[in-house]
């Protein structure tokens, strides 16, 4: 299992002295300011994928950026390494700690510090819950857009962290591009200002190299986060489509005829029919697969375009399109897809979720092959999927308790990911390589770029002490895992046409 | 054992027209080999940007060709040297434009010209810049080694995100070989009015328009009068212009502002503050086009280097002398010690042997 970092293929750093590390940062941090027993640490062994556990070294928790570059000057000093925490709400194992790190939760920077309705921004510290910035501007009927599912619950910093995305994302895009300015410490003890209060910067754009770097270049201290108008006015279509195909075809006739749904997203019949019986959303159980689709802007506009999508789906085979009818019903229709992941606890104790990217148009050949692997494994595979950006969620259902179970729905989401790599695609769309999918960096990355990778984080981490053994991996990891992608020289999946 | 056969119709060159990554490869390895500073040129259209270059002449211009377009994917693959007027015609014949509106000052401008420079239009504060819309790109570093970085889709968080660092490095990092780009639709419906009024005038009616869900794709003073532009589906367009008042303008003077064709934009020297839109400058004089709904203000002043500059610091931006600079002028805002620590190491990753446009962003980068 991967929560076991290995000496051979994963940094190493040298024993260090832990009752100095414990004296020094007593000095800088507040009392309850340190974490050091196996209990009290407990709770930080795993993120979201909560299959991988470790305990770190110990935990620390400081109130304000001058604490966070003391803790990193002070580990930089010791050589240890350090794995910065949001919420731990990651599904990559992006927060697992490294043996004998330090733990660096951000769980107290959790004060919105600035709201500039007419500027259109907030600025907020890292800790501060997604949905809570939108809560906060809603009565200047303003909201921030990236919604990733765990909105609820996960940080900011963490969404700068992953560069998370949502259900929305198609129209407002990415983290990446609802940030105007980063503070963030580095392991020199440098504090620097990425971004500005304009729309650009000198120099690199080190914002945007900074957001989505998994925690391995700097500790955000503070982002400023771009606001966008609430629109007037939402609606969601439902369509129901007799086979998988026929559903993706209709995602991209919807998308070339010009339409940018807010949000655009298909489930097929495993994952339709669980989260029917968990929500009770209305959906047709007896299609193969369904897409909803949400339109906002003015009234007229989204009956209008409503119109164009309904039209585009029959045209594309659908058997049924369905309008929400009110608001209560519009919910249920996002309740069924939002409880897709947990109503996958109906149909098995537990489920693997994978997170690759595609072009929209391999689709029907990428679902097929899942199905395939799924069917030769013997582990059935729910797929939801974010149709307009072709981020593909398969759900692998397995039993921890059954022997080996677990270590074959890990090499089966291994085995689609290198799939969603043949057909052009990508290994992560949203959840981060983290821990999880270090081994695959190898079959999407050449060696030249892993180097450059690592010489990346070297600019700003030399010394390589912050979150080793995530994102990048080292080149002996790949000579020992990407070996075993090319069997025999041939080229994985040879019978899918290439890019 | 690394994939180094992942897309196999990329692996050989010599068999497909415009693609001259090969001998560009060999050339870079040459130079650095010698240490040789090498001027990294597209269509040479943006020449004047940048500090000046000493530096044996490196085209692309050469390196054509659009590699895949498939429009309901909305993404748009072409190496470097692709002219970006032929790309932007293709794209128009299925209705889909480039949202970030790149200054195209003549048709050899190319577009690795476009995602090197950095530089956006109008519609920028509105639908994001170029380093919003690059998806991925193909680079030669200093080893002469091909990286390909980012993909060919939207939503791509792993490894590092290098490809958007292209965008504006100037040709600093690596050789652009060939950009994958967003591109979005052209929207149903647009229309442009004016008003007249002086800038806070304007500055406060654009703060009160953007609480507002409306489908603005540009706001410009230009001295005397507010510019806006809409555009998005018909009924919203037409709404907004039916709320917002003010006289019928052309969209014309949008195309004229975003080629820099108008005004003080050809002045022969120009400056750009970037600024927070509400922001006042103080104590500069000369004459303001203002775009970006006040983010991006065009000027031109005698006033000196410095104090411009210090006054765009202090209003929370940053100032570029656009065009116009002396050889000893510094052309863009200097970066803090500890920020400039990090683009050396970054030039020296990609870089080595520093033969990549030395001196364009800075001396010593």
């Amino acid at each position: 299992m991967l929560d076991q970092f290995d000496q051979a293929l994963d940094p190493t750093f040298a024993t260090y002295n832990r009752a100095v590390l414990i004296a020094r940062l007593k000095a800088i941090l507040p009392a309850d300011g340190l974490l050091t027993t196996p209990e009290a640490m407990r709770v930080y062994e795993c993120d979201g994928l909560a299959a991988y556990r470790g305990l770190p070294g110990l935990v620390a928790l400081p109130r304000n950026p001058e604490q966070v570059r003391g803790i990193l000057m002070t580990c930089a000093d010791l050589e240890v390494p350090v794995v910065a925490r949001g919420a731990g709400t990651g599904l990559s194992g992006g927060a697992l700690p490294f043996p004998g790190c330090v733990l660096l939760s951000l769980s107290r920077f959790n004060r919105i510090l600035e709201i500039d309705a007419d500027a259109r921004v907030a600025r907020v510290q890292p800790g501060v819950r997604n949905l809570a910035i939108s809560e906060a501007v809603a009565p200047y009927g303003l909201f921030y857009a990236p919604d990733p599912s765990s909105q609820i619950a996960c940080s900011i910093g963490g969404n700068v962290a992953e560069n998370a995305g949502g259900v929305h994302c198609l129209k407002y895009g990415l983290t990446v591009h609802n940030i105007q300015k980063l503070d963030m410490v580095t392991l020199d003890g440098d504090v620097l200002t990425l971004g500005s209060d304009s729309l650009d910067a000198p120099g690199f754009d080190l914002m945007a190299l900074m957001t989505g770097s998994e925690g391995l270049l700097g500790v955000v201290t503070e982002v400023t986060v771009k606001l966008l108008p609430q629109p007037v006015h939402a609606q969601v279509l439902l369509a129901a489509f007799a086979e998988v195909s026929t559903g993706g075809a209709a995602v991209a006739a919807i998308i070339a005829a010009g339409v940018i749904p807010a949000g655009l997203e298909m489930m097929d019949h495993l994952a339709l029919t669980a989260a029917e019986s968990h929500a009770h959303a209305g959906y047709p159980v007896d299609a193969a697969a369904i897409l909803l689709c949400e339109l906002d802007g003015s009234p007229e506009d989204v009956a209008q375009e409503l119109q164009r999508v309904a039209d585009i789906c029959e045209a594309s085979g659908a058997t049924e399109v369905r309008v929400a009818r009110d608001a209560a019903e519009r919910a249920r229709f996002w309740a069924g897809r939002k409880g897709a992941f947990p109503a996958m606890g109906r149909l098995a104790p537990d489920y693997y979720c994978i997170d690759g990217t595609i072009p929209r148009r391999r689709l029907p050949d990428v679902l097929e092959e899942i199905a395939r692997m799924s069917a030769a494994a013997g582990l059935p595979v729910a797929n939801v999927f974010h149709a307009g950006d072709g981020n593909l969620h398969p759900l692998i259902l397995y039993d921890a308790n059954a022997p080996g179970q677990m270590e074959q729905a890990e090499a089966l989401g291994g085995a689609i990911l290198e799939l969603c790599v043949s057909v052009g695609g990508t290994i992560t769309g949203e959840h981060g390589v983290g821990r999880e999918k270090i081994n695959q960096m190898c079959a999407q990355f050449s060696r030249a770029e892993i180097e450059i990778f690592a010489a990346m984080k070297a600019a700003f981490d030399p010394r390589g002490l912050l979150n080793p053994g995530k994102a990048i991996p080292t080149l002996a990891r790949c000579a020992e895992f990407g070996a075993m992608h090319v069997h025999g020289g041939a080229v994985p999946f040879a019978h899918l046409d290439r890019l | 054992m690394f994939m180094e056969a992942r897309f196999p119709l990329l692996t050989s060159t010599a068999s497909r027209p415009g693609d001259q990554s090969d001998a560009l490869a060999e050339r870079i390895r040459e130079a650095s080999a010698r240490r040789e500073p090498l001027s990294i040129v597209g269509g040479g259209t943006k020449a004047f940007y940048g500090r000046h270059v000493a530096g044996a002449l490196f085209p692309i211009s050469g390196h054509t060709g659009i590699i895949d377009y498939e429009p309901s994917e909305l993404v748009i693959t072409a190496r470097a040297g692709t002219p970006v007027v032929e790309i932007e015609a293709l794209l128009a014949q299925r209705n889909q434009m480039l949202a970030f509106e790149p200054p195209i000052f003549g048709a050899v401008s190319t577009i690795g010209g476009v995602v090197a420079s950095g530089l956006s239009g109008p519609r920028r504060p509105f639908a994001g810049a170029v380093r919003d819309f690059v998806l991925g790109v193909t680079v030669l570093d200093g080893r002469g080694q091909r990286l390909r970085l980012g993909g060919t889709v939207f939503k791509n968080v792993a490894g590092f995100d290098g490809f958007r660092l292209m965008a504006g490095a100037l040709g600093c990092l690596g050789v652009l070989l060939d950009v994958s780009l967003r591109v979005a639709p052209r929207p149903k419906a647009e229309l442009a009015v004016s008003l007249e009024g002086d800038w806070p005038t304007a500055r406060d009616r654009i703060t009160q328009l953007m609480r507002r869900p409306l489908p603005l794709s540009g706001a410009f003073h230009d001295g005397t009068r507010l510019y806006l532009r809409l555009s998005g589906p018909e009924t919203a367009v037409a709404q907004a212009v039916q709320e917002i008042g003010g006289e019928p303008a052309g969209l014309v003077q949008f195309d004229a502002l975003r080629h820099m064709r108008s005004g003080i934009l050809t002045a022969a020297k120009l400056w750009r503050l970037s600024l927070p839109r509400s922001a006042q400058v103080e104590d500069i004089s000369g004459d303001w086009l203002i775009d970006w709904a006040g983010g991006q203000r065009w000027l031109v002043s005698q006033d000196a280097n410095d104090r411009i500059r210090a006054s765009a610091v202090a209003a929370g931006g940053h100032a570029t002398l656009f065009r116009g600079a002396d050889p000893a002028d510094a052309v863009f805002t200097p970066l803090p010690a500890s920020l400039f620590k990090i683009h050396q190491r970054l030039k020296g990753a990609f870089d080595p042997a520093g033969v990549f446009n030395p001196g364009r962003m800075y001396e010593g980068l």
